[in-house]
Formats: structure tokens, sequence, C-alpha cells
């Protein structure tokens, strides 16, 4: 019943498709389309919320007579697929809800309207699919929707190139799962879920590789993140806050089902493998972040930032599966499907702010912008409750996830691998140094774009955006917020979950006195957000009381004081580029082979002094470019095939039917 | 309820004595420096007249410029009074364990930077991207300090670590490692020599003076309040799981909390001795040299887990 | 055995780490052979509290010769070079501190993983003596590979050869002919090398060995 309904769901969102179509040259079309795609997303959100609450799960599959007739398509709801509609959901409906408002500025809504639909039911179908058929066309159907999002500004060559970048690393990420599921199937053509659970998986490390490779590259898992700060900014913002923070996610999903369900037993050097990539997906993602001025461009690497993080916990939660270890495995589990679920949260609550400011003043780059929180009051309380949260500063639900993440790494001694004791506790200390860079790509983000004075007019004459937006921010936020000081309940939402996937659960929380959350003993650890901000909001209130009241309230404005060398233009505020010069240089002489050229004219010569910087992505240079040039080369040498005569062609066909025969024949 | 009444005693304590600190460790620097430096209460005294002031604050500061003080005051202060300083079980310790308290000091030094560039002056960006670079490897190597305790101790709750360090007092490679990385963590989050000068005014060598430069009056006083009960916070970190020796157990009785606070201000002042001790040896370093520095204490922490390994306990 | 005998021991084999990680640290020529000397001092202690602990008299003899060679006479010999020679004050780094600091700590970490994972059954205290051992003897080659000076390189060698002896320490039962003979060779490798370094810089001006792969036609 619950499939039925959410496949009604997806139903509905198709048919807003359709008619997006229909109706794009109507003035109020994308404020109706968006509100359809809202109450569809809002409709299956609540049948996946009350399903995973009931713990009625796994609800029974459906058969739908469609795709290869032999197989139709199966449709099935657990508790992950439950977890992972709520995220999905969650975020289309934030996400079109920002849209009944932001989707009134869009030039071309034909280009917008009928895919936006499209790609949530992508996702959801993905989510809901029981076999491999329906999974990996859901896949390739979520993938061509975004791309076709990515290209509604093709007007941009930028953005052209960066639909073409998609479209290729998609498209390969979608070749290695169809691999992965061709060994998972096996020579029987088993393709629905159920019967690849049943048997065992041949070459179950490939499977883990390829699976690796194809989800990890729709993740953004670093070396196959370079299309993922390219396409998701080009979108609309409120796609590309779908992309970030929700189609990243259901990349995690078919990670976690694959691996975590279908695979069978895990080995231990499949979580070897995922930890250390993971590890350096976090920090090359944030560094990479902490060198952008483009808004979002930074937010987009950052993604890649949290991506490694969600890894970390499922590497670990594999680790202690391969071990035996259940309830440690049930914690790490549970670490990195509360971090989806929150980056869900804050990474859209940021991308609708770098809407509003994007429509505010037309500009993304951060250089230009500046001072508007005077004019954008909301839109800045928002987004700085976004960035507190991804910052993972308590009281807020970024810390809580990545606390818990900490607390699993701290389980690992017990781990009989000594590769694993060593290099998990490694693995902690990049975390941790992602974390703090983290925090200061936000004073970055927030400080150049929100505070200071404007370096624009455009900046200056900036205005709050619509109300339908900002009550999309103010509901992220506040559940960023709940999220936070309320983790208890998440985690015992999550309870089924793990149960299903690793056999145990971490305690429940929600019974404990004051709604605090303890991994495994309180004599151990615990941590209770509801305390915390209580406490702090407690002691700013009695602090601002008490000085207002016995000491001075009163208040003179003033010329800035700036050490006595006040300077009334704004060019001499710090920007973002100076902003990250000192981690630029610290580390980005390694990372990046960043490097300054000062160009400075001698006396007398009046033509202005130069400072160039020059940031490297070693990551293309090493991996991508001579895959492109060896592609390009071989292209060029296969070009000769076009002009040969028909009997040459007749000929290639000839000779690769024989060659085919020959190997039937020999091979069986 | 006489948890309770320990975990008051605890707040009030922390920000009676915080100033206390301060005054001590400039009295003494001045003496070591053959001055005769300014009274003990001094800081006080400037507290008090700060917040009588009135405020003058620039012409396009915005609401986070006047709330943020006390933002920022407000969770250095949480995070002080869930360190045990004179006595364990506070009753809120189990609210945050040590990893929660150096975020909670995270989240206070997040709002400074941001303040800093509110204003949209040179130097507020300045101190704040250069804080934030020194934060980007303070903060992991006070992790790596963490996970060598929680890992040695079994719990990164302060109270149990602090139990274990009286039980089963031994001498520990690691222990020691972390340590050292604490202390260098500590001079560099609170912006003492070598890191940073706290008496400086050179534009170009200041760091936090260069994020507080706009504030006056009352905010001011919060922000200056804020940084002497840090310096207090690392000092009783430094207290806590190192030397726990004289803390009053859970529910002692009256004698038991007079050791434990006696026991405190001892270690107090020989950890404000020792720090000045310290910096009137040294001088202060280039910018760029710090994040070597840090880099030390990094080390230190990830060379303090590893070693753990081949230690008897695993 | 005794608890405190063995983190006594532990935390003098675990300081010969962190010195040597030091020794990477440093950037300055003279403040490296101060630190070079304190690794000796701390290695004679170390073997001195072997000879304690394992009962090997011995021991004290390999510990005295450590002492007096190489915390005293190779530091001040190589003081009075760097000053004779009027070599460069500040060392020259193929890769930066940084990384190499990196590389310092992954090769800790592996030496821990191959020796615990070679030596299970053995006696816990000559395990890890074993495992810094082979720290502090990768941390000397990585230093060896790293410096350009031929100063720095001479102490990277000399720090390799006190992980050697650690070793042979920890593994009970070495004769003290052979540990004899060791800081005899280590000796006249050092006299050898010094004369070296006095006929590399009449004949190019420099200690940098980059100038004999220029000599010898390479290029780096």
């Amino acid at each position: 019943m619950p499939v039925a309904m959410a496949l009604t769901g997806v139903a509905v969102l198709l048919g807003a498709g359709l008619l997006g179509i229909a109706l794009q040259r109507l003035p109020g079309a994308s404020r109706l389309v968006y509100l359809i795609c809202f109450v569809a997303c809002l409709a299956i959100l609540g049948v996946a919320c009350a399903e995973l609450l009931a713990g009625t799960l796994p609800a029974p599959a459906m058969r739908l007579p469609v795709g290869l007739p032999w197989i139709g398509a199966h449709y099935r709801m657990d508790a992950l697929s439950a977890f992972f509609l709520v995220v999905v959901n969650l975020g289309g409906a934030g996400a079109s809800l920002f849209a009944i408002g932001y989707g009134q500025h869009e030039k071309a809504p034909g280009r917008v309207l009928p895919f936006y639909p499209a790609f949530l039911g992508g996702m959801n179908l993905v989510v809901l699919a029981d076999d491999a058929f329906a999974f990996l066309v859901a896949w390739e159907f979520m993938s061509l929707s975004s791309w076709a999002l990515v290209m509604a500004h093709h007007t941009d060559p930028e953005n052209r190139r960066a639909g073409y970048i998609y479209i290729v690393m998609a498209s390969f990420g979608t070749l290695t799962l169809l691999l992965a599921f061709g060994l998972l199937a096996g020579s029987g053509g088993g393709y629905a879920f159920s019967e690849i659970r049943s048997a065992p998986a041949a070459l179950p490390g490939v499977v883990l590789i390829l699976v690796l490779i194809g989800t990890g590259s729709k993740a953004g898992l670093v070396p196959l993140h370079v299309w993922l700060p390219l396409a998701h900014p080009a979108a609309p913002s409120h796609v590309s806050a779908l992309m970030s923070g929700v189609m990243t996610k259901v990349a995690v999903y078919g990670f976690v089902r694959v691996v975590f369900d279908l695979l069978g037993p895990a080995t231990w050097w499949w979580s070897i493998l995922v930890i250390g990539l993971a590890g350096i997906t976090c920090v090359l993602g944030v560094l990479s972040a902490l060198m952008q001025h483009d808004l979002k461009r930074l937010l987009a690497y950052h993604t890649v930032e949290n991506i490694g993080i969600i890894f970390i916990g499922l590497g670990l939660a594999l680790a202690f599966s391969a071990h035996g270890m259940q309830a440690p495995a049930a914690l790490a589990l549970t670490a990195a499907l509360l971090h989806v679920f929150n980056h869900c949260l804050f990474k859209s609550l940021l991308f609708f702010g770098a809407g509003a400011v994007l429509n505010a003043t037309g500009e993304r780059d951060m250089e230009h912008l500046g001072g508007l929180i005077h004019n954008m009051p909301l839109t800045a309380f928002a987004f700085l409750t976004g960035c507190t949260a991804i910052s993972a500063l308590p009281p807020l639900n970024g810390f809580v996830s990545e606390w818990l993440t900490f607390q699993a790494i701290l389980l690992s001694p017990a781990l009989p691998s000594w590769g694993l004791k060593i290099i998990v506790p490694a693995v902690g200390a990049m975390l941790a140094l992602s974390a703090a860079l983290a925090a200061a790509c936000f004073v970055k983000a927030f400080g150049v774009t929100f505070l200071g004075r404007p370096r624009t007019p455009v900046a200056a004459d900036a205005h709050e955006t619509d109300r339908a937006s900002i009550a999309a921010m103010f509901a992220f936020a506040l559940l960023c917020l709940l999220a936070g000081i309320l983790p208890g309940l998440f985690i015992d939402g999550l309870a089924p979950v793990t149960q299903a996937l690793v056999g145990a659960r971490m305690p429940a929380q929600t019974a404990l006195p004051w709604l605090s959350i303890v991994p495994i003993a309180e004599s151990r650890s615990s941590y209770n957000g509801l305390l915390v901000f209580a406490f702090i909001a407690f002691s700013t209130l009695l602090t601002v009381e008490i000085i207002h009241r016995f000491a001075s309230r009163a208040v003179r404005r003033g010329p800035a004081w700036d050490c006595g060398f006040p300077d009334p233009s704004p060019a001499t505020q710090y920007t973002a580029d100076s902003f990250a010069q000192p981690i630029r240089r610290v580390f980005g002489a390694v990372v990046f082979r960043a490097s300054e050229r000062v160009d400075m004219p001698p006396p007398g010569d009046a033509r202005p002094a130069h400072l160039s910087v020059i940031v490297r992505d070693l990551v293309w240079e090493a991996f991508y470019a001579p895959i492109a040039s060896l592609v390009a080369g071989s292209a060029e040498r296969l070009n000769r095939l076009q002009f040969l005569t028909i009997r040459q062609y007749l000929s290639l066909v000839f000779v690769a039917l024989v060659s085919l025969l020959l190997v039937v024949s020999i091979w069986s | 309820m006489r948890d309770l009444a320990v975990q008051g005693a605890q707040m009030l304590l922390v920000l009676v004595l915080a100033p206390l600190l301060l005054g001590f460790t400039r009295k003494v620097k001045a003496r070591m420096l053959r001055r005769r430096g300014p009274p003990v209460l001094q800081p006080y005294r400037d507290l008090l007249r700060l917040i009588r002031k009135e405020a003058v604050i620039a012409d396009n500061a915005s609401w986070l410029f006047r709330s943020g003080p006390y933002m920022i005051f407000a969770a250095t202060w949480v995070a002080a009074a869930l360190v045990p300083t004179f006595a364990t079980g506070l009753t809120f310790s189990w609210a945050a364990d040590l990893i929660a308290i150096t975020a909670l000091l995270g989240s206070a030094r997040f709002f400074l930077a941001l303040v800093g560039m509110d204003v949209g002056t040179s130097f507020g960006g300045i101190g704040s991207s250069r804080e934030m670079m020194f934060a980007s490897l303070a903060e992991p190597a006070m992790i790596m300090i963490v996970f060598t305790v929680a890992l040695v101790a079994g719990s990164t709750q302060l109270s149990s670590i602090a139990h274990y360090t009286l039980t089963n007092a031994s001498l520990r490679v690691s222990l020691g490692l972390a340590l050292v990385a604490l202390i260098i963590v500590a001079i560099a989050e609170n912006a003492r020599i070598p890191v940073d000068n706290p008496a400086t005014h050179l534009e170009l060598t200041m760091v936090h003076e260069a994020m507080v430069l706009e504030y006056s009056g009352r905010h001011l006083a919060m922000i200056e309040l804020a940084a002497a009960v840090k310096l207090l916070v690392y000092v009783s970190l430094i207290a806590c799981i190192f030397f726990p020796w004289g803390l009053a157990p859970p529910n002692g009785d009256l004698a038991a909390y007079a050791t434990g606070a006696a026991a405190y201000l001892v270690k107090l002042f020989v950890g404000g001795f020792l720090l000045v001790l310290f910096e009137t040896s040294i001088a202060k370093m280039r910018v760029f040299r710090v994040p070597d520095f840090l880099g030390i204490a990094l080390m230190l922490g990830l060379l303090g887990t590893l070693l753990l390994f081949v230690s008897r306990s695993f | 055995m005794n608890g405190a005998w063995f983190d006594i021991a532990h935390m003098l084999a675990g300081g010969l780490v962190l010195l040597s990680l030091m020794l990477l640290y440093q950037d300055r020529m003279f403040a490296l052979l101060n630190v070079f000397a304190l690794h000796a001092v701390l290695l004679s202690a170390s073997v001195a509290w072997q000879a304690q602990i394992q009962g090997a008299p011995h021991l004290y003899i390999t510990a005295l010769i450590a002492l007096a060679l190489k915390a005293v006479v190779i530091p001040v010999a190589l003081r009075r070079i760097v000053v004779r020679l009027g070599i460069h004050r500040t060392i020259e780094t193929v890769v930066g501190i940084g990384p190499t600091m990196l590389a310092g700590m992954g090769l800790v970490a592996l030496s821990m993983v191959v020796m615990l994972k070679a030596t299970a059954q053995a006696d816990p205290l000559a395990r890890e003596d074993l495992a810094f051992a082979l720290s502090v003897v990768l941390l000397g080659l990585l230093m060896m590979v790293t410096r350009r000076n031929a100063v720095s390189q001479v102490i990277g060698f000399m720090s390799l050869e006190n992980g050697l002896i650690l070793a042979a320490t920890g593994a009970k039962g070495m004769p003290l002919v052979v540990e004899i003979s060791i800081a005899f060779s280590v000796l006249i490798a050092f006299i050898v090398i010094g004369v070296f370094l006095f006929r590399i810089r009449e004949r190019f001006d420099s200690v940098d060995v980059s100038a004999l792969d220029a000599f010898r036609g390479e290029r780096r």
C-alpha cells in the first residue's frame, strides 16, 4: 500500500512535468507546477515518515508491467528506502517551496519546468526500485533530467562545458553500475533484488570497486568529483540545492543498497579503500572550496567534503561489520545516515540563500558582493544558521553527526586488523582538519557576502527576497536547529535501518533523561544538544539583561575606527581571495601547487602593480588530462573509418561476425 | 541538588577567577621584565569601567556586530562551566564531552571571526583570516589530543578521564606527547606569545586584537572577559586531564570541596606562572612560522595516538 | 616485568622517535646538531636502562660509547667543520617541512604495523623496541633523502645508526664485540665523510651535494 501511494506521488510529479510542457507560456505556470511538486513531495514524505516510524516495514513489493516484458519493474519500500524517501522528498518539498517564489524570475521557464518534476520523480524511483533494471532506468532518468536542468542556461559557454563533462561522467558512472549489477545477477540473470540477495555474488571485490566508482562519480568522491563543482552551480539555484542536497544522497543510497544489502558479508580491505578515499575527499573538497570566490561553486565543492564525511562513516560501518562488531557498525552507519539527512538540510538551505542573493543582485561572485546583511536581514539570518550548522558547531545539527562519527572512530582500536587500527585515527585527523577548514570556509562565505561594506552598486541596492523563498529557508533553518537539539529522535528513527543492514541498532535514545544522546555508555561519552542550547541561550540572555540593567545601554554611532586610518573605499576590505591567502599558503603549496607572482613596476613607471595567483587542479592534470588526450588521439585515428568504401564496411561487418562466432565456438 | 549547587558555584567561580588569572599573569610578566606592572586586580577595574561606558559603534555595523560579543561570551562561559575545576560530578557535565567543549570554543571563535569582518575594515579581515588559519591547525591538533586521551582513558567525558588519571597514574609516552601538544594549542588559542601578542597594537602583527579593533564599551568588556575565561578553560583542561589531584569527588563533603578549590587555585597560579615563564623566554614568531609551530602540536597528537598501539594496554 | 620499568623504557624509546622527527623539523644547522646530540644522549640513556632491566652490564659500555662519541665528539667536530667551512647556516630541503613531516608520520605508522605484525609472539619490550628502532632507521633514511646539505645527510646517517643500536639492545644477546666494532665503524665512516666534506668544499665551494650531480653530468 505505501509503495502504491509513493508511486502515485511519483506519477503526479511526472504529470506535473507534462503540465509544465503544456503551460510553459502561461504566466502562472511555474507557480502552479512548483506547487504541485511541493504537495506531491510532502505527500510522499508523509507516507515514508509514517512507515518509518510505525515500524511496519518492509512493505510488500509491487510489480508494474512496464520495462522488459519478462521482468517488469519491481518497487518496494523497506526501512532504508523509506529513510532516503524522507531525505529526497524533504529536500524536494523545500526546493519546490523555494522555487514557488524563485522560479518567477526564471527567464526561460520552458527549459526548467518540464524537467524539474521529472528529476524529482526520477530520484524517488531510484530509491523505490527493487530490481536492477528499474534501478538503472530510474538512475539514468535522474541523470538525464538533471543534465537538462544543468543545460537550462545554455547560452553561457561555461555551462555548456559543465553539461558536457557532466553527461560524460554520468554515462561512465551508469556503465560501471551496469557492469556491477551484471556481476551481481550472475549468469542466471536474476535481476530482482530479492534474487540477488539470496545468491552469493561472483567477485564481490570487483563489484564493490565498480559500485564505488559508479555511485562515487555521482556523489562526488575524489577523484571522480570533477564534474560536480561545474555542474551544480550551473543549474538554477533550487535545482543546485536538489543536486547537491539530494541527488548526491541518492548516490549514497545506491552505495548503501548494493554494499550493505545486496553484496553479502563484507571483507575488511573494502573498508580501507572506502575510508582512505573518503578521508582524501574530505580534505581536498574543503580546500578546493576555500579557494573559490564564486558562492555557488564554493557550496558545490563543499558538498564534496560532506560526501567524504558520509563515506568515512560508511567505511567505518563496513570495517566493523566485516569483523562482526555489530554495535559499533550500527553507530558508524547511524552517523553516516544522520549526516546524509543533516547535509540535505543545510546544503539546501545554503543554496537557497545563494539563490536569493543571485536573485537580488545578479551576482554569484563574492568579490562583487558584501554588506547584504543590511538589505537582506532575513536571508542573512537563515544563511548564517546554515553556515553554523555546516561548520559542525554546537548546538546545531552538523555537529551531532560529526560527533557520532568521531565516537565511531574512537572505537577503532578494538578492530583486529593492524592496518585499520592505524589508518582510522589518521582519517580522524583528516576529518578534524576538514571540520576546522569548513569553519574557515564559511566564515569566508558569510563574511565576504553578507558582512562588511557593499563592494558594488548592485550589492548596495539589493532587496530582500520573496516570501515563499524566505519560508523555505526558515523552515530548513528551524529543522537544522531541531535536528541539532533533539538528535535522539532522529537517531531512533534510524534504528530500523541499521537493524536491517548491520543487524544491530544504537541504544534507544528517546528514553534517556533530558533527551541526551549516548552512543555506547554514559561514562564513555554523551552529548545533550538541548541542554547546551538552553545553556547558551540562558547565559546570553542573563548577560544581556544584567549588563543592560545595571551598566550601560547607551549606543553612539560613529565612523569606523580602523586603527585611525579609515578608508572610504570598500575596495580596501578583505576579499574572498585575500581571506583564503593564509590557508592557501599553508596547504595550497602542496595540494594545488599554488604560487603567487608579484609584478611590481619599478619607480617612475605608471602601470599598476599586479599580483597573480596560480592554483592548479592536480586531480584534473593527473587523471583526466591523460584520459582526454588518449580519447582525442584514438578518435583522431578512428576518424579514418568514416571514409571507407562500402566493400570495406561490409568486410568489417563480416570479420566482426566471424570472430564473434569463433569466440562462441571456443568458449563453450 | 548538591550537584546543582556545585554547578552553580563552578559557573560563578570561573567568572570570578578568570580576570584574576589574567591580572596575575600580567603582574608576573611585568616583574620578570623588571617592571612594576599593573595591580593584580586591574582587569576587574578595566572591565567595570568598560561596561559602564557608552558603546561607540561604526555606522555600518549590523545586528550581528552588536549581539556577537554576548554569544561569544556565552559559548565560552558554557564551555568553562563544563570543565571540572574543583569538583567532578557537575550536574551538566554529561551534557557535553571533551569534543563538544572543543566545538563550543570553536563556535565562539566562529562568531568572533565573523564580527571581525562586519564593519568591513582591512584590519578586521586580516585578523579573521589569520585566526581561522591558526584554528584550522589548532582544532585538528586538539581533536588528536582528545583521541589520545580518550583512547587511554576509554572515555571522552572529562569526569571519567579525571577519574582514570587519578586511579591509574602512570608514565605514558602518549600522554606526555598529548600534554605538550595541548600546551601548544592552548598558547595558540589564547593568542599568547609566540603566536600572537596580547599586548600589541602593531597593526601587521596582531591577530586577536585586529578582530576586536572596532569594539568599545560593554561589547569590548564582553570580549575581553570571554578571552580571560578562555585562558582559564585551557588551564583548567590541562589541570583536569593531566593533574586532577585534589578534585573533589561527586557528593563529597565540604572539606573535600574546600581542598578542591584550594588545589585548583594552586594549579591556576602554577599554570599562569609557567605560561609567563615560557612567554618571556621566547620571541614572537612571524605569522607564517605559526603553522609550523601548530603543526608540531598536530604531529604530537597523531604520534601520541600511534604510540598508544605499541604500549602495554593494547 | 615491572610496569614502571616498562613505562620508562617505553618513554625513552618513544622519545627517540620524537627526536628523530624533531631532526626532520629543524631548519638551522646548529639547532640540528644540538637535537642530534640530544638524540645520542637519549639513546645512551635508553641503552643504559636496558642494561639495568636486562641485567646485562656490557650494555653499559655501549651506552658510554654512544654518549662519548655521538653526544660529544661527533657534534663538536661537526660544529667545528661547519664553522671552519663557513657552511650556509640554514638547511636547504628538497621537499618542504610539512610534507616531510607527514611522510615521517606515515613511516612511523608503517614501521609499527610491520613490526607488530611480524613479531606478534615476541616479548612486548623487545617488540616495541624493534618497532621504535625501525621508525628511527626509516626517519634517518628519510632525512638523508630529503636534505641537500651534506652535513644534514651525515646527521641523518648517524641517527639511522642510533636506530640500529636501539634495535640491537632491544634484541637481547648482541655480543659486545659487535657493538664496539659497529661504534668504531661509524667513527671511521664519520672521519671519511669529514674528509670527503673538506674535499667537496675545496672543489665546489659548497657542500650542497647537487653540485656533485652536476659534476657527474646528471640532471635533477
